[in-house]
Protein backbone atom coordinates (compact mmCIF):
# COMPACT_ATOMS: atom_id res chain seq x y z
CA UNK A 1 0.00 0.00 0.00
CA UNK A 2 1.56 3.70 -0.80
CA UNK A 3 1.48 6.30 2.00
CA UNK A 4 1.08 9.68 1.16
CA UNK A 5 2.89 12.27 2.98
CA UNK A 6 2.39 15.97 3.23
CA UNK A 7 4.88 18.62 3.57
CA UNK A 8 5.57 21.51 2.49
CA UNK A 9 9.09 21.49 1.91
CA UNK A 10 10.63 18.45 0.53
CA UNK A 11 14.37 18.72 0.64
CA UNK A 12 16.29 15.87 -0.71
CA UNK A 13 19.50 14.77 0.21
CA UNK A 14 20.51 15.25 3.51
CA UNK A 15 24.09 16.97 2.96
CA UNK A 16 25.39 20.73 3.99
CA UNK A 17 23.31 22.29 1.50
CA UNK A 18 20.11 20.00 2.50
CA UNK A 19 20.23 20.42 6.01
CA UNK A 20 21.18 24.08 5.99
CA UNK A 21 17.52 24.41 3.95
CA UNK A 22 15.95 22.58 5.98
CA UNK A 23 17.11 23.92 8.95
CA UNK A 24 16.38 27.89 7.61
CA UNK A 25 13.12 26.88 6.51
CA UNK A 26 11.97 25.22 9.49
CA UNK A 27 13.44 28.65 11.76
CA UNK A 28 10.52 30.42 9.57
CA UNK A 29 7.53 27.91 10.26
CA UNK A 30 7.98 25.40 7.25
CA UNK A 31 7.11 21.65 7.55
CA UNK A 32 9.86 20.12 6.37
CA UNK A 33 10.39 16.66 5.23
CA UNK A 34 14.20 15.88 5.00
CA UNK A 35 14.64 13.02 2.74
CA UNK A 36 18.27 10.88 2.34
CA UNK A 37 18.62 7.33 1.12
CA UNK A 38 21.96 7.19 3.80
CA UNK A 39 20.85 6.22 7.45
CA UNK A 40 22.20 9.46 8.76
CA UNK A 41 22.47 13.55 7.87
CA UNK A 42 25.84 14.80 6.83
CA UNK A 43 25.76 13.50 3.35
CA UNK A 44 29.74 13.72 2.21
CA UNK A 45 30.65 15.48 5.93
CA UNK A 46 30.12 12.07 7.53
CA UNK A 47 33.59 10.79 6.34
CA UNK A 48 35.38 13.84 6.54
CA UNK A 49 38.02 13.61 9.31
CA UNK A 50 40.24 16.54 7.93
CA UNK A 51 39.61 20.17 9.51
CA UNK A 52 37.05 22.98 7.61
CA UNK A 53 38.41 26.01 5.95
CA UNK A 54 36.54 29.50 6.00
CA UNK A 55 35.21 31.33 8.83
CA UNK A 56 36.35 30.92 12.57
CA UNK A 57 32.53 32.10 13.12
CA UNK A 58 31.55 29.29 11.07
CA UNK A 59 33.09 26.06 11.87
CA UNK A 60 36.62 26.50 10.74
CA UNK A 61 38.83 24.61 12.00
CA UNK A 62 35.71 21.63 13.10
CA UNK A 63 36.44 18.65 11.18
CA UNK A 64 33.45 17.53 9.14
CA UNK A 65 31.97 14.43 10.97
CA UNK A 66 31.29 17.01 13.80
CA UNK A 67 29.54 19.17 12.19
CA UNK A 68 27.76 16.40 10.73
CA UNK A 69 26.88 15.21 14.45
CA UNK A 70 26.26 19.08 15.25
CA UNK A 71 23.61 18.87 12.17
CA UNK A 72 22.21 15.43 13.41
CA UNK A 73 21.40 17.23 16.82
CA UNK A 74 19.60 20.11 15.27
CA UNK A 75 17.77 18.30 13.18
CA UNK A 76 16.16 15.83 15.29
CA UNK A 77 15.55 18.40 17.86
CA UNK A 78 14.19 20.42 15.21
CA UNK A 79 9.91 20.02 15.84
CA UNK A 80 9.15 21.44 11.72
CA UNK A 81 12.04 18.73 10.55
CA UNK A 82 10.92 15.38 9.84
CA UNK A 83 13.98 12.91 8.83
CA UNK A 84 13.16 9.95 6.14
CA UNK A 85 16.24 8.13 6.30
CA UNK A 86 17.48 5.13 4.46
CA UNK A 87 14.58 6.81 1.89
CA UNK A 88 15.86 7.61 -2.09
CA UNK A 89 13.69 10.19 -4.29
CA UNK A 90 12.34 8.63 -7.56
CA UNK A 91 11.01 11.67 -8.97
CA UNK A 92 9.16 14.55 -8.75
CA UNK A 93 6.14 15.06 -10.40
CA UNK A 94 3.53 18.23 -11.87
CA UNK A 95 1.19 17.23 -9.27
CA UNK A 96 3.86 18.61 -6.43
CA UNK A 97 4.39 14.85 -5.89
CA UNK A 98 7.37 13.54 -5.08
CA UNK A 99 7.77 9.44 -4.83
CA UNK A 100 9.83 8.03 -2.30
CA UNK A 101 11.46 4.58 -2.38
CA UNK A 102 12.10 3.02 1.27
CA UNK A 103 12.45 -0.73 2.45
CA UNK A 104 8.70 -0.21 3.18
CA UNK A 105 7.82 0.60 -0.23
CA UNK A 106 6.71 3.42 -2.38
CA UNK A 107 5.44 6.54 -0.78
CA UNK A 108 4.14 9.90 -1.92
CA UNK A 109 5.21 13.23 -0.28
CA UNK A 110 3.12 15.90 -1.72
CA UNK A 111 4.99 19.26 -1.23
CA UNK A 112 4.26 22.55 -2.12
CA UNK A 113 8.08 23.16 -2.69
CA UNK A 114 11.44 20.96 -3.31
CA UNK A 115 14.84 22.21 -2.55
CA UNK A 116 17.02 19.46 -4.70
CA UNK A 117 20.59 19.34 -2.50
CA UNK A 118 21.61 15.91 -4.05
CA UNK A 119 25.38 16.64 -4.23
CA UNK A 120 28.03 15.29 -6.69
CA UNK A 121 29.30 11.84 -7.86
CA UNK A 122 32.64 11.25 -8.61
CA UNK A 123 33.50 11.73 -12.50
CA UNK A 124 34.82 8.04 -14.31
CA UNK A 125 38.01 8.37 -16.20
CA UNK A 126 38.83 6.16 -19.31
CA UNK A 127 41.79 3.86 -19.19
CA UNK A 128 42.34 0.19 -19.99
CA UNK A 129 42.19 -1.88 -16.57
CA UNK A 130 39.62 0.12 -15.24
CA UNK A 131 36.91 -1.84 -14.70
CA UNK A 132 39.07 -4.00 -12.32
CA UNK A 133 38.46 -4.19 -8.77
CA UNK A 134 40.87 -1.81 -7.06
CA UNK A 135 39.66 0.98 -9.02
CA UNK A 136 37.15 3.27 -6.71
CA UNK A 137 36.52 6.40 -6.76
CA UNK A 138 38.37 9.11 -3.92
CA UNK A 139 34.67 9.41 -2.17
CA UNK A 140 34.43 5.52 -1.98
CA UNK A 141 37.77 5.13 -0.32
CA UNK A 142 36.99 8.01 1.88
CA UNK A 143 33.96 6.23 2.86
CA UNK A 144 35.68 2.80 3.69
CA UNK A 145 38.05 4.39 5.82
CA UNK A 146 36.86 7.17 7.55
CA UNK A 147 33.38 5.21 8.00
CA UNK A 148 34.00 2.02 8.62
CA UNK A 149 37.25 1.46 8.96
CA UNK A 150 38.59 -0.71 6.32
CA UNK A 151 41.60 0.01 4.36
CA UNK A 152 40.79 -0.29 0.67
CA UNK A 153 44.65 -1.97 -0.13
CA UNK A 154 48.01 -1.59 0.53
CA UNK A 155 49.59 0.91 -1.48
CA UNK A 156 47.48 3.67 -3.95
CA UNK A 157 47.75 5.20 -7.02
CA UNK A 158 46.20 8.51 -7.04
CA UNK A 159 45.12 10.55 -10.22
CA UNK A 160 44.09 14.07 -9.42
CA UNK A 161 45.95 16.68 -7.35
CA UNK A 162 42.10 18.78 -6.62
CA UNK A 163 41.69 19.12 -2.93
CA UNK A 164 39.88 15.43 -2.65
CA UNK A 165 42.98 13.69 -4.33
CA UNK A 166 44.98 15.74 -1.50
CA UNK A 167 42.90 15.12 1.40
CA UNK A 168 42.18 11.62 0.74
CA UNK A 169 45.80 10.91 0.06
CA UNK A 170 46.99 12.11 3.59
CA UNK A 171 43.64 10.06 5.44
CA UNK A 172 45.45 7.32 3.47
CA UNK A 173 48.79 8.05 5.14
CA UNK A 174 46.87 8.02 8.34
CA UNK A 175 45.47 4.78 7.96
CA UNK A 176 48.41 3.16 7.34
CA UNK A 177 48.32 2.68 3.65
CA UNK A 178 51.15 3.84 1.02
CA UNK A 179 50.41 6.39 -1.41
CA UNK A 180 53.46 5.63 -3.97
CA UNK A 181 51.92 8.66 -5.95
CA UNK A 182 49.45 11.43 -6.91
CA UNK A 183 49.41 12.12 -10.67
CA UNK A 184 47.72 15.44 -12.12
CA UNK A 185 47.28 15.34 -16.00
CA UNK A 186 47.86 19.10 -15.72
CA UNK A 187 51.23 21.08 -14.93
CA UNK A 188 50.24 22.19 -11.64
CA UNK A 189 49.17 21.02 -8.57
CA UNK A 190 45.06 21.51 -8.77
CA UNK A 191 44.11 22.09 -4.78
CA UNK A 192 45.10 24.00 -2.11
CA UNK A 193 49.06 24.65 -1.32
CA UNK A 194 48.89 23.54 2.30
CA UNK A 195 46.99 20.02 0.94
CA UNK A 196 50.22 19.64 -1.12
CA UNK A 197 52.51 20.77 1.32
CA UNK A 198 50.81 17.98 3.55
CA UNK A 199 51.31 15.05 1.35
CA UNK A 200 54.73 16.12 0.42
CA UNK A 201 55.97 16.56 4.13
CA UNK A 202 55.13 12.56 4.19
CA UNK A 203 57.21 11.97 0.50
CA UNK A 204 54.23 11.43 -1.41
CA UNK A 205 55.09 12.44 -4.92
CA UNK A 206 53.13 14.75 -6.81
CA UNK A 207 53.52 14.29 -10.61
CA UNK A 208 52.26 16.85 -12.46
CA UNK A 209 51.74 16.37 -16.29
CA UNK A 210 51.21 12.98 -15.67
CA UNK A 211 48.06 10.26 -16.04
CA UNK A 212 47.40 6.30 -15.53
CA UNK A 213 47.97 4.93 -18.79
CA UNK A 214 46.65 1.54 -17.62
CA UNK A 215 46.30 -0.64 -14.83
CA UNK A 216 46.70 -4.52 -15.19
CA UNK A 217 46.09 -7.56 -12.78
CA UNK A 218 44.38 -10.90 -13.47
CA UNK A 219 41.29 -10.61 -11.10
CA UNK A 220 42.01 -7.04 -9.01
CA UNK A 221 44.58 -4.15 -9.55
CA UNK A 222 48.25 -5.65 -9.60
CA UNK A 223 49.90 -2.56 -10.45
CA UNK A 224 49.72 0.38 -12.81
CA UNK A 225 51.54 1.86 -15.67
CA UNK A 226 51.87 6.09 -15.26
CA UNK A 227 52.85 8.15 -18.01
CA UNK A 228 54.17 11.74 -18.89
CA UNK A 229 51.60 13.71 -21.16
CA UNK A 230 53.06 16.33 -23.87
CA UNK A 231 51.41 19.51 -24.41
CA UNK A 232 48.31 17.92 -26.38
CA UNK A 233 47.71 15.60 -23.75
CA UNK A 234 49.04 12.62 -25.43
CA UNK A 235 51.26 10.07 -23.18
CA UNK A 236 55.14 10.00 -24.25
CA UNK A 237 56.18 7.04 -25.32
CA UNK A 238 59.30 5.52 -23.63
CA UNK A 239 57.99 7.84 -19.89
CA UNK A 240 55.85 4.99 -18.90
CA UNK A 241 56.58 3.70 -15.06
CA UNK A 242 55.34 1.08 -13.77
CA UNK A 243 54.15 0.90 -10.44
CA UNK A 244 53.48 -1.74 -7.64
CA UNK A 245 50.11 -0.94 -6.07
CA UNK A 246 46.44 -2.56 -5.74
CA UNK A 247 44.13 0.65 -5.68
CA UNK A 248 43.63 3.01 -8.31
CA UNK A 249 41.91 5.78 -6.84
CA UNK A 250 40.16 8.23 -8.70
CA UNK A 251 39.73 11.98 -7.86
CA UNK A 252 39.29 13.96 -10.99
CA UNK A 253 36.50 15.90 -10.23
CA UNK A 254 32.84 15.56 -9.08
CA UNK A 255 29.77 15.97 -11.29
CA UNK A 256 26.21 17.23 -10.23
CA UNK A 257 24.00 14.21 -9.65
CA UNK A 258 21.21 16.03 -11.17
CA UNK A 259 18.57 13.15 -12.74
CA UNK A 260 15.90 14.27 -10.56
CA UNK A 261 16.30 17.94 -12.13
CA UNK A 262 16.09 16.82 -15.80
CA UNK A 263 13.20 14.70 -14.53
CA UNK A 264 11.59 17.41 -12.85
CA UNK A 265 12.04 19.23 -16.23
CA UNK A 266 14.40 22.06 -14.96
CA UNK A 267 16.39 23.84 -17.31
CA UNK A 268 19.99 22.17 -17.52
CA UNK A 269 23.08 23.53 -19.31
CA UNK A 270 26.34 22.38 -19.58
CA UNK A 271 28.93 24.61 -17.48
CA UNK A 272 32.82 22.95 -17.13
CA UNK A 273 33.51 25.54 -14.32
CA UNK A 274 30.46 24.09 -12.85
CA UNK A 275 31.44 20.50 -12.88
CA UNK A 276 29.35 19.89 -15.79
CA UNK A 277 25.39 19.78 -16.48
CA UNK A 278 23.91 22.26 -13.57
CA UNK A 279 20.86 23.41 -13.43
CA UNK A 280 19.75 26.89 -14.46
CA UNK A 281 18.96 29.20 -11.61
CA UNK A 282 18.33 32.61 -9.93
CA UNK A 283 19.08 34.91 -7.02
CA UNK A 284 16.52 33.29 -4.85
CA UNK A 285 18.26 29.54 -6.01
CA UNK A 286 14.57 28.67 -7.62
CA UNK A 287 14.93 26.27 -11.30
CA UNK A 288 12.91 27.25 -13.77
CA UNK A 289 10.77 24.85 -12.42
CA UNK A 290 8.11 26.11 -10.50
CA UNK A 291 9.03 25.75 -6.91
CA UNK A 292 12.06 23.81 -7.22
CA UNK A 293 14.71 25.01 -5.69
CA UNK A 294 18.82 24.34 -5.51
CA UNK A 295 21.52 24.61 -3.39
CA UNK A 296 24.92 22.68 -2.72
CA UNK A 297 27.49 20.81 -5.31
CA UNK A 298 24.22 20.03 -7.05
CA UNK A 299 23.91 23.39 -8.48
CA UNK A 300 27.74 23.56 -9.25
CA UNK A 301 31.01 21.88 -7.98
CA UNK A 302 32.31 23.85 -4.68
CA UNK A 303 32.71 23.06 -1.22
CA UNK A 304 30.61 22.69 2.08
CA UNK A 305 30.92 26.58 3.49
CA UNK A 306 29.48 27.51 0.32
CA UNK A 307 27.07 24.14 0.38
CA UNK A 308 25.71 25.48 4.22
CA UNK A 309 25.12 29.32 2.85
CA UNK A 310 23.59 28.11 -0.57
CA UNK A 311 21.61 26.07 1.58
CA UNK A 312 20.35 28.91 4.00
CA UNK A 313 19.60 31.13 0.94
CA UNK A 314 17.50 28.33 -0.94
CA UNK A 315 15.55 27.24 2.48
CA UNK A 316 15.13 31.10 3.00
CA UNK A 317 13.56 31.59 -0.53
CA UNK A 318 11.28 28.61 -0.26
CA UNK A 319 9.90 29.83 3.21
CA UNK A 320 9.49 33.41 1.72
CA UNK A 321 7.35 31.95 -1.49
CA UNK A 322 5.34 29.91 1.27
CA UNK A 323 4.68 33.75 2.62
CA UNK A 324 6.61 32.59 5.93
CA UNK A 325 9.10 35.57 5.80
CA UNK A 326 8.01 39.10 6.12
CA UNK A 327 9.36 41.60 3.71
CA UNK A 328 12.02 43.09 5.71
CA UNK A 329 13.39 40.11 7.26
CA UNK A 330 13.68 38.84 4.24
CA UNK A 331 15.49 41.56 2.45
CA UNK A 332 17.96 41.47 5.23
CA UNK A 333 18.51 37.71 5.22
CA UNK A 334 18.87 37.06 1.62
CA UNK A 335 21.33 40.18 1.62
CA UNK A 336 23.35 39.04 4.58
CA UNK A 337 23.24 35.30 3.38
CA UNK A 338 24.17 36.38 0.01
CA UNK A 339 27.13 38.63 1.00
CA UNK A 340 28.65 35.74 3.14
CA UNK A 341 28.72 33.42 -0.58
CA UNK A 342 30.30 36.60 -1.83
CA UNK A 343 32.92 36.67 0.53
CA UNK A 344 33.29 32.97 0.05
CA UNK A 345 34.00 32.77 -3.28
CA UNK A 346 36.40 36.84 -3.71
CA UNK A 347 39.65 34.80 -3.55
CA UNK A 348 41.78 33.43 -6.64
CA UNK A 349 39.28 29.78 -5.80
CA UNK A 350 36.23 31.84 -6.61
CA UNK A 351 37.55 32.94 -9.29
CA UNK A 352 36.45 29.91 -11.60
CA UNK A 353 32.79 29.30 -9.71
CA UNK A 354 32.23 33.26 -10.78
CA UNK A 355 33.19 32.26 -13.98
CA UNK A 356 30.56 29.34 -14.20
CA UNK A 357 27.95 31.17 -12.09
CA UNK A 358 28.15 34.61 -14.76
CA UNK A 359 26.88 31.64 -17.29
CA UNK A 360 23.86 30.19 -15.27
CA UNK A 361 22.89 34.14 -14.57
CA UNK A 362 23.63 35.66 -18.43
CA UNK A 363 20.32 37.20 -19.15
CA UNK A 364 19.51 38.01 -15.71
CA UNK A 365 21.00 40.62 -12.75
CA UNK A 366 23.96 38.90 -12.24
CA UNK A 367 24.61 37.91 -8.97
CA UNK A 368 27.05 38.00 -6.10
CA UNK B 1 55.83 30.30 11.10
CA UNK B 2 52.65 30.66 9.11
CA UNK B 3 53.64 28.77 6.14
CA UNK B 4 50.18 29.87 4.57
CA UNK B 5 51.53 31.48 1.00
CA UNK B 6 48.23 30.93 -1.07
CA UNK B 7 44.52 33.37 -1.02
CA UNK B 8 42.24 30.95 0.37
CA UNK B 9 39.13 31.44 2.11
CA UNK B 10 40.47 30.63 5.91
CA UNK B 11 40.68 32.70 8.80
CA UNK B 12 40.70 30.69 12.32
CA UNK B 13 45.11 31.12 12.68
CA UNK B 14 44.23 35.15 13.91
CA UNK B 15 41.03 33.81 16.32
CA UNK B 16 43.70 31.31 17.80
CA UNK B 17 45.91 33.83 19.20
CA UNK B 18 45.86 34.96 22.31
CA UNK B 19 48.17 37.44 22.00
CA UNK B 20 47.14 38.88 18.71
CA UNK B 21 49.85 37.93 16.68
CA UNK B 22 48.08 36.78 13.92
CA UNK B 23 46.75 39.73 12.40
CA UNK B 24 42.78 40.32 11.66
CA UNK B 25 41.80 39.84 8.27
CA UNK B 26 40.47 42.41 6.30
CA UNK B 27 39.42 40.06 3.15
CA UNK B 28 39.07 36.21 4.34
CA UNK B 29 41.67 35.19 1.27
CA UNK B 30 44.19 37.28 3.11
CA UNK B 31 47.73 35.25 3.71
CA UNK B 32 48.21 35.38 7.12
CA UNK B 33 50.58 37.87 8.66
CA UNK B 34 52.44 37.99 12.34
CA UNK B 35 53.31 40.65 14.72
CA UNK B 36 56.60 39.07 16.05
CA UNK B 37 56.53 41.39 18.81
CA UNK B 38 53.60 40.19 20.08
CA UNK B 39 53.91 36.70 19.70
CA UNK B 40 55.08 34.25 22.64
CA UNK B 41 55.52 31.00 20.49
CA UNK B 42 52.78 29.24 22.54
CA UNK B 43 52.11 27.08 19.67
CA UNK B 44 48.09 27.50 19.84
CA UNK B 45 48.28 28.15 16.48
CA UNK B 46 49.94 25.26 15.48
CA UNK B 47 46.93 23.19 16.50
CA UNK B 48 43.92 25.23 15.20
CA UNK B 49 45.09 25.52 11.36
CA UNK B 50 43.00 23.45 9.39
CA UNK B 51 45.83 23.17 7.01
CA UNK B 52 48.33 21.70 9.47
CA UNK B 53 50.62 25.28 7.55
CA UNK B 54 51.98 26.76 10.76
CA UNK B 55 54.92 25.89 13.04
CA UNK B 56 56.79 27.23 16.12
CA UNK B 57 60.86 27.59 16.19
CA UNK B 58 62.47 28.04 19.72
CA UNK B 59 65.94 29.35 18.91
CA UNK B 60 66.75 29.78 22.78
CA UNK B 61 66.39 25.91 23.72
CA UNK B 62 70.64 25.73 23.56
CA UNK B 63 73.74 26.97 22.30
CA UNK B 64 73.59 24.34 19.57
CA UNK B 65 69.92 23.34 19.53
CA UNK B 66 66.37 24.58 18.55
CA UNK B 67 62.97 22.74 19.85
CA UNK B 68 60.36 23.25 16.54
CA UNK B 69 56.80 22.73 17.29
CA UNK B 70 54.83 20.82 14.79
CA UNK B 71 51.23 19.42 14.58
CA UNK B 72 50.86 15.61 13.94
CA UNK B 73 47.63 13.81 13.41
CA UNK B 74 48.93 10.03 13.32
CA UNK B 75 48.81 7.17 15.86
CA UNK B 76 50.56 6.09 17.78
CA UNK B 77 51.83 9.70 18.65
CA UNK B 78 55.65 9.81 19.77
CA UNK B 79 56.20 10.32 23.70
CA UNK B 80 58.56 12.54 25.80
CA UNK B 81 61.94 11.24 25.27
CA UNK B 82 61.31 9.51 22.07
CA UNK B 83 63.93 9.75 19.67
CA UNK B 84 62.40 10.35 15.91
CA UNK B 85 63.64 10.91 12.38
CA UNK B 86 63.16 14.79 12.03
CA UNK B 87 62.32 15.22 8.07
CA UNK B 88 62.01 17.98 5.58
CA UNK B 89 59.20 19.40 3.24
CA UNK B 90 59.57 16.46 1.24
CA UNK B 91 60.04 14.20 3.85
CA UNK B 92 63.46 13.63 3.64
CA UNK B 93 64.60 12.78 6.98
CA UNK B 94 67.56 15.48 8.05
CA UNK B 95 68.80 13.98 11.32
CA UNK B 96 67.17 12.07 14.48
CA UNK B 97 65.76 14.19 17.51
CA UNK B 98 64.35 14.04 20.74
CA UNK B 99 60.54 14.18 21.22
CA UNK B 100 60.83 17.39 23.88
CA UNK B 101 57.11 17.57 24.55
CA UNK B 102 53.79 16.27 23.08
CA UNK B 103 50.25 18.17 23.64
CA UNK B 104 47.39 16.21 23.05
CA UNK B 105 44.92 17.06 20.55
CA UNK B 106 42.23 19.61 22.44
CA UNK B 107 39.02 16.96 23.11
CA UNK B 108 36.79 16.06 21.06
CA UNK B 109 39.22 15.52 17.90
CA UNK B 110 41.97 18.58 18.42
CA UNK B 111 45.33 18.81 16.26
CA UNK B 112 48.22 16.98 18.44
CA UNK B 113 51.44 19.40 18.63
CA UNK B 114 54.69 17.58 19.11
CA UNK B 115 57.70 19.59 20.20
CA UNK B 116 61.20 18.44 19.07
CA UNK B 117 64.69 19.08 19.69
CA UNK B 118 66.69 19.79 16.60
CA UNK B 119 70.03 20.84 15.81
CA UNK B 120 69.86 24.76 15.49
CA UNK B 121 70.62 25.03 11.59
CA UNK B 122 67.46 22.96 11.02
CA UNK B 123 65.15 25.21 12.74
CA UNK B 124 63.55 26.45 9.16
CA UNK B 125 63.71 23.07 7.84
CA UNK B 126 62.12 20.56 10.04
CA UNK B 127 58.90 19.90 9.55
CA UNK B 128 57.52 16.41 10.43
CA UNK B 129 58.73 13.16 12.09
CA UNK B 130 58.79 9.75 11.69
CA UNK B 131 58.74 7.22 14.73
CA UNK B 132 61.97 5.35 14.15
CA UNK B 133 61.56 1.46 13.52
CA UNK B 134 62.70 -0.90 16.41
CA UNK B 135 66.43 -2.03 16.56
CA UNK B 136 67.19 1.41 14.42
Amino acid sequence: MIAVLIAELAVVGAGPAGVSGALEAASHGVRVALVDRGDRTGGQLLKQTHKFFGWHRKSAGTRGILIARQFEGEVRSDPNVTFLSGTEALGYYDDGVLLLESPGGIDRLHCDRLLVATGASERMLVFPGNDLPGVYGAGAVQTLMNVHGVRPGRSVLMIGSGNIGLIVSYQLAQAGVEVAAVVEALPAIGGYAVHASKIRRLGIPILTRHTIKEAYGKDQVEGAVIWELDGKWVGIPGTERDLDVDVVCLATGLTPLAEILWQAGAEIKYIPELGGFVPLYNQDMETTAKGVFVAGDVAGIEEASTAMAAGRLAGLCAARSLGKVADGEFKDLHESISTELAELRAGPTGEKILKGLAQIWSGTEVGA
Amino acid sequence: MVECFQRIPCDPCHYSCRSGAIKEFKDINDVPEVDWEKCTGCGVCVAACPGLAVFVMDETASASECLVAMPHEFSPLPREGDTVDLLDREGVALTRGMVERVIPGRKPAGTPVVWVRAPKEYSLTVRGLCLTKEGD
